[in-house]
């Protein structure tokens, strides 16, 4: 890279017509400093460098996740293989490792959590963009915001102090005699299980959904919605027909990503999930999660195998959240065109 | 009225009624998404604050049986993890963020970094917590320190932080950074006193947004900083940390137990409420206005 202002070449001999103050001899401060500085190319080179590294810290850092995963879970890869994931049977006394139990709770409770957050982020979302008078859009949308910001660890603690017992007696008995007939809601109430886990799973991933939704949706250029309206359609039409069709990937997207953090959601869920390694039908039920279980009896591994199984059960989390989350960006992306709004 | 037919007038009255409808229910679900927040909050602070007296804030725990104490140990402690953990992760995402938006125009690696950065940022914090406790093992240290915690937090804030960064620096309009290279100033000068002064405001929003966010993740620290019932300042044995004691305190049977993680909750979420509202305040000022 040539120097930014020109180097005069050398005056050989001083012209008495041009024999101006600041020729040959003595240059002007600027171009004196500049000379002596020359192209800088090796400040900027490794300026640029030392940047570069940095950023290649997000690939150093997955890739230490990845690799020491594999590295402490390879004793429960070699004795179980990824039939790990299909056994029945969480018997760490007799050394017989099995997730399935902890696969259904997590999947359970992730997808009930969506049942009950999708439509509400929806509508939210909704709302919000297309219905909310101009006034209150920003405090609600801040209110909304504020939910997500609130710990999970918080989340669990009002969980087993409110919804826990709001659960037992309220909601519980109404459930059974409205619903009992479909056989989800039998069994005994302990106000922890399957059910109060989604239901906090739910408020938890609702923020990231609708505030996703939103963007989605005010990406949508105004000429779809004008031409709509120019139509004759009522709001609500124009809203269906003009902003959710084209921005369907994007909504989908959305809710993977919620779906992403509700399969690895821990501290909350642990709380209120009644840690109990069975499968059972009804939602009343206790069960246990992915998440959960590394939670709780990880610091009370005994034994290679036990520590290794615990390893593999958070490699598989790591893989699938990694698989769940790219797939929505993707989505999000394809949709919003280039960097997303929101981060996280 | 009279050009239009029965099945006209029928077709409208129901496409009027399913309109209204679904307004209503979005209003509905509004209010069922404020409700159980509002609700939290004034759980929080009516069960809190009753227990918030000088003695939480200056006494480590008591014995289980006495009443009294505080978690002054774990509010401290919660204060050095966060800070060395921001120490770590704030430079590192701030020059990976720099990279994205001042160097990596269009590059495939840049493309890629920014979405394994996004991707990062929704893996469980508990893998982070068991990667960094296998990597202190695999290193020969004792993995129940608070410099590990530091870390495993850390590596969650990296990611976030990147991601504001590149944002906020996107934001500065180029004729700035023309003029600064017209004027002879070489690139690396030009980032550091004109793009990153400029989106300054913004990226310590950023930051704050990322510190907010990793001061209230208890997952990573259960193995890692492991709490600890007593004052403990040095960095390499288990530390107490505020979310981790909550969550012992919750699980616990003691009434006084419950007291103490209702008021630690309190204290935590006011800290991060102040954080996200400042956020907000602050998210779209000192940014030059008028892009290019």
């Amino acid at each position: 890279m040539s120097p930014i202002l020109p180097i005069p070449p050398a005056v050989s001999s001083p012209e008495p017509a041009l024999a101006a103050t600041n020729t040959s001899t003595s240059l002007s401060p600027i171009r004196d400093f500049l000379n002596k500085r020359g192209s800088g190319r090796a400040a900027d080179n490794s300026f640029a460098a030392v940047m570069l590294v940095c950023a290649c810290s997000i690939f150093a850092i997955v890739l230490f996740i990845l690799t020491i995963l594999v590295m402490r879970s390879h004793l429960s890869l070699v004795a179980f293989g990824w039939k790990f994931f299909t056994r029945g049977a969480w018997d760490p006394v007799s050394g017989d490792f099995g997730a399935l139990p902890f696969v259904f709770g997590t999947v359970a409770t992730s997808l009930l959590a969506l049942l009950i957050a999708v439509p509400l982020a929806l509508g939210v979302a909704i709302f919000l963009s297309e219905l909310c008078p101009r006034p209150l859009r920003a405090p609600i949308s801040f209110l909304t915001e504020l939910l997500a910001a609130i710990p999970s660890v918080i989340y669990g603690l009002w969980a087993i102090f409110v919804l826990v017992p709001l659960i037992r007696d309220p909601i519980g008995p109404f459930l059974v005699k409205t619903l009992g007939w479909t056989g989800f809601f039998s069994g005994p109430n302990f106000g922890v299980g399957l059910l109060t886990a989604s239901i906090i799973l739910a408020i938890m991933i609702l923020p990231i959904i609708s505030s996703l939704t939103r963007d989605i949706m005010l990406a949508v250029p105004n000429s779809q919605r004008e031409a709509v309206l120019a139509l004759g359609a009522t709001k609500w039409e124009m809203i269906r027909v003009g902003v959710l069709r084209n921005s369907r990937i994007g909504i989908v997207g959305a809710i993977m990503l919620g779906l992403g953090r509700a399969l690895g959601e821990t501290m909350a869920v642990t709380m209120v999930i009644g840690n109990h390694p069975e499968i059972h039908k009804s939602l009343f039920a206790p069960g246990y999660t992915l998440a959960s279980v590394i939670a709780n009896e990880f610091s009370e591994a005994t034994g290679d195998l036990y520590y290794s199984a615990l390893f593999e059960i958070g490699l598989a989390l790591f893989l699938v959240t990694i698989v769940v989350n790219a797939i929505a960006r993707l989505m999000v992306w394809a949709v919003t065109r280039g960097a997303p709004t929101r981060v996280g | 009225m009279d050009f239009q037919s029965r099945s006209m007038r029928l077709n409208h009255a129901w496409r009027n009624a399913t309109n209204y409808f679904i307004g209503g229910l979005s209003i509905l679900a509004t209010i069922v998404v404020i409700v159980p927040l509002i609700a939290i909050l004034i759980h929080l602070v009516y069960k809190g604050a009753s227990s918030l007296n000088l003695d939480f804030f200056t006494k480590i725990p008591a014995p289980v049986g006495q009443t009294g104490g505080g978690m002054a140990n774990a509010i401290v402690g919660s204060g050095i993890i966060l800070g060395l953990a921001s120490l770590m992760g704030i430079p590192i995402g701030i020059a990976a963020g720099v990279y994205l938006a001042e160097f990596g125009h269009g590059k495939h690696l840049a493309n890629a970094v920014r979405f394994t950065a996004d991707v990062l940022n929704g893996v469980p914090s508990i893998v982070m917590g068991i990667s960094v406790y296998s990597l202190w093992v695999f290193l020969g240290y004792r993995p129940l320190s608070a410099l590990a915690g530091s870390v495993a937090l850390a590596i969650m804030m990296i990611p976030t932080v990147t991601r504001t960064t590149e944002e906020m620096l996107a934001t500065v309009p180029h004729a700035i950074r023309e003029a600064a290279l017209g004027l002879g100033v070489p690139k690396w000068r030009t980032v550091i006193s004109v793009s990153l002064r400029t989106a300054s405001p913004g990226i310590i929003t950023g930051c704050m947004l990322a510190f907010a966010r990793v001061a209230g993740e208890t997952a990573p620290l259960l193995f890692t900083a492991f709490g600890n019932a007593f004052w403990s300042f040095k960095l390499t044995e288990p530390i107490a940390a505020l979310p981790l004691q909550i969550y012992v305190y919750a699980l616990s049977p003691y009434d006084e137990w419950h007291r103490l993680a209702w008021a630690g909750s309190l204290v935590l979420i006011v800290l991060i409420m102040v954080s996200v509202t400042l956020v907000r305040i602050f998210a779209n000022r000192g940014v030059l206005k008028g892009g290019s």
